[in-house]
């Protein structure tokens, strides 16, 4: 009965997903049984209290204890409202707050928008950021399957929202901050990156590719791509406010 | 001294409340068609990408954010207001108080000018170079800080100036009517025999007054930005983006409720009249109204949750937006308790009240999904919000603003809507209405993002392909249902049925004044003895007592 709204949310491969995934059909199945519930009674009323030949209406201005007949419901959404709060405060803390730190995380990559294009910077073979092998590309974010990754988010023009359905993940860059977040990998596979922001002209065609490789296939990538030495850049991150 | 005027003080240049009602009325149903219209360029484009849309042309992605843009600016600004606040409550609240007129009616009639003004200042912006605004009805800066990031230079520049000279027309027209609450109240009328629709308009009126000021100040804030290069908004100038968010959702988030009150006291009126019953606890409405309009102030940053605010922030907003939905349940609940052993009748006004609380249920319950911090994460920016607020903004303005309509038309024109056509209307509109906005919500939830013009383009959403097409063909039925009514509107106007002073039986004060009522309104100064819903009280003969009736 309550899973039909999902029929169309595309797979999950991160690992905080398959929460915010849960804590939307939890929220589902509390709201639309009320739905459910408040649609019936009303539309029996409708039905039950159609006019009738010589029939004269109740005179029920609901005071005094009558006005409980909706202040208990009333309290029952309160004590649902409560309930969800508790259930998903957690995961918004996993996700947004309590972040791994960087000595925890497997890789670091630095996130930069413009209009309309998402630039990624990567660790290069030493497996760290801000080194002379740093792999820069624009439109493609390479990484490790099962890697823990801390992000950067910074944005070089107006505001920017990144956004990978799969990953359940969306946050704004915004010119002028550099804002931190994360995500952890579990499938294989290339998928879409949107930017979810309108950010002018470009914004339905600001697209970006994230690729999720084998282990052995990422080495192979590396190998490939981290460059010697240091190269010019071919944009600039100018955060103010570092 | 109504006999002496000429027509242009009778009906264009007019002090009358109830005159200046209609034209906010009547310029706020115009401006629906041009939202629907533009509502049909995008849907055309997003169902059939890039075929051309027929009475249009090729829609481009600037074309689409021009569309999208001015689309949300106009539906809310020009039409819900307008048509809810302003003209509902012009028209309604004298005559529900039993005055003869606002406490102000040379303001009133200022308010409706420089309502107009700005109405042809934002259709103007249309005809200037690069065409009108392409940056949401949000105005997020940066976007709009610095012209060169859309291309757009006066059509911002106009936009800004329309939106504040509306404003500035809401404000004259908020102090009317509060002032005239206040201080105009017949013999009688105690704040607590008041309608409710009297109380959700002073209500709505509060929010908007309290509200609007920060945004008011955003705005002048970004045309120095755009035209001094100030930097309010603009981080390498020092200034910061998310500063305007909290400005303008400081004012955008209450100014839904502004929306919701007016509409909610429309129908309160409207299920009371047509249950034959009274209005189910109508002080646990009032407070509970009154808690919700304090509590609407401490949400906004539920529209920012992943805009890069600190994320500690996000849980006490996160809260406060899960609990604003307890004082609206208790007014859904009231609303139903209200058809329990009542005498339902079925007229077109009833029929429209009734689908408005149905529908508007389904958009509430899904704001619960928005208002969850973690959930928002997926949701935000995409079509889920779109359909979220569709559910709650199209019963509050169109199904509301008709069932009003439709109710006060012989009181407007002394002539009745067809009622024939009213059902053909109601029965289109309202399914049609769920045909556009139920696939969105899947839309949505399958990851597409807001404001992208072509949905094909992203590999990942083409599956959903068919659902916007439905919605599309929705819209189609949706729009065409409105021919029915605008004929409907025009013809009854002058060729209905003729109305008596109070045709539906029902008890407010608007209902003794004639229909319609004279320059002035009521024949005889009208003294009240009791509360609006005295409807089937046990000891009565008939089961309506209209509030001037003595005891």
């Amino acid at each position: 009965m309550f899973d039909w709204l999902f029929y169309w949310l595309p797979e999950n491969i991160s690992t905080y997903g398959a929460k915010i995934d849960g804590i939307m059909k939890m929220i589902w199945v509390i709201v639309f049984s009320w739905f459910v519930v408040v649609e019936l009674v009303l539309f029996y009323f409708i039905f039950r209290y159609r006019a009738k030949e010589g029939g004269r209406a109740s005179f029920q201005p609901g005071h005094g204890k009558a006005v409980l007949w909706i202040l208990i419901p009333a309290a029952l959404v309160l004590a649902c409202d409560l309930a969800i709060d508790v259930r998903q405060n957690p995961v918004w803390d996993e996700i947004k707050i309590n972040m791994p730190k960087p000595e925890e995380a497997d890789q670091e990559i630095e996130i930069n928008a413009q209009q309309f294009a998402w630039n990624f910077v990567m660790p290069g073979r030493d497996g760290s950021l801000k080194t002379a092998d740093d792999i820069k590309v624009m439109g493609t974010l390479t990484l490790p399957v099962g890697a823990k990754v801390i992000f950067y988010l910074t944005s070089q023009d107006v505001i920017h929202s990144f956004w990978v359905p799969v990953l359940r993940l969306k946050q704004d860059a915004v010119p002028g901050r550099r804002i931190t977040g994360w995500f952890q990998a579990t499938k294989e596979g290339t998928y879409i990156i949107g930017c979810a922001e309108l950010c002018g002209s470009g914004h339905g065609v600001m697209k970006a590719k994230l690729r999720i490789l084998s282990p052995h296939d990422y080495e192979e990538w590396l190998e490939k791509e981290s460059p010697e030495t240091a190269e010019e850049t071919a944009w600039k991150v100018e955060v103010p406010h570092e | 001294m109504s006999e002496s005027m000429t027509w242009t003080q009778k009906y264009l240049f007019s002090q009358d409340h109830k005159v200046i009602g209609i034209q906010y009325m009547i310029t706020g149903l115009i401006m629906a068609l041009l939202g629907g219209y533009l509502a049909y360029v995008f849907r055309y484009q997003l169902a059939f990408p890039n075929e051309g849309v027929p009475g249009f042309g090729e829609v481009g992605p600037d074309e689409y954010n021009l569309a999208i843009s001015m689309h949300g600016t106009i539906m809310v600004f020009w039409v819900a207001m307008p048509i809810l606040l302003s003209g509902f409550g012009n028209y309604l609240v004298p005559l529900m108080i039993g005055a003869k007129d606002m406490a102000f009616p040379r303001l009133n009639m200022m308010s409706y000018w420089t309502f107009f003004l700005s109405t042809v200042v934002l259709i103007a912006s249309f005809f200037v170079p690069e065409g009108a605004s392409k940056s949401g009805w949000t105005f997020y800066p940066p976007l709009t800080a610095v012209p060169g990031y859309t291309g757009v230079f006066w059509g911002g520049h106009l936009w800004l100036l329309a939106v504040a000279l509306e404003f500035a027309s809401m404000l004259m027209s908020g102090i009317n009517l509060l002032t005239s609450t206040i201080t105009m109240r017949a013999k009688g009328m105690s704040y607590f025999r008041m309608p409710l629709l009297v109380w959700m308009m002073n209500i709505a009126s509060l929010i908007f007054m309290f509200s609007v000021g920060p945004l008011i100040a955003g705005a002048f804030m970004l045309l120095g930005d755009r035209f001094f290069g100030v930097g309010f908004f603009i981080p390498s100038a020092g200034g910061d983006p998310l500063l305007y968010q909290h400005l303008f959702w400081f004012f955008g988030h209450p100014e839904v409720y502004v929306i919701l009150l007016p509409a909610l006291g429309i129908i309160a009126e409207i299920i009371t009249a047509f249950a034959r019953k009274p209005i189910f606890a109508y002080r646990t409405i009032v407070y509970a109204v009154l808690a919700a309009g304090v509590l609407s102030f401490l949400v906004w940053a539920h529209h920012q949750f992943i805009s890069g605010i600190d994320p500690r922030l996000a849980a006490p907003f996160g809260l406060t937006t899960i609990l604003i939905s307890v004082p609206f349940a208790i007014c859904m609940f009231a609303f139903i308790a209200t058809f329990w052993k009542g005498q339902i009748r079925f007229k077109t006004p009833m029929l429209f009240a009734i689908a408005m609380i149905a529908e508007f249920l389904f958009g509430g319950i899904t704001g619960i999904i928005n208002g969850s911090t973690a959930a928002d994460i997926y949701v935000h920016d995409t079509y889920f919000v779109v359909a979220h607020f569709h559910y709650t903004l199209f019963p509050v303005v169109f199904l509301g603003g008709f069932a009003g309509i439709y109710y006060w038309f012989p009181k407007m024109f002394g002539r009745f809507l067809n009622e024939a056509w009213g059902k053909v209307h109601f029965a289109l509109t309202t399914l049609s209405f769920n045909m556009v906005f139920l696939p969105l919500f899947f839309v949505g939830l399958g990851g597409t993002h807001r404001r992208i013009f072509d949905p094909s383009y992203f590999e990942n959403l083409t599956q959903l392909q068919p659902l916007q097409v439905i919605a599309t063909l929705g819209l189609f039925i949706m729009l065409g249902a409105q021919v029915p009514f605008i004929i409907n509107f025009f013809y009854s106007m002058f060729k209905g049925k003729q109305a008596s002073a109070n045709p539906w039986e029902a008890n407010s004060l608007e209902w003794v004044a004639p229909s319609p009522p004279g320059h002035g309104n009521f024949l005889e100064e009208p003294v009240v003895t009791r509360w609006p819903y005295d409807y089937s009280l046990p000891q009565a003969n008939k089961d309506w007592l209209s509030q001037t009736e003595v005891a």
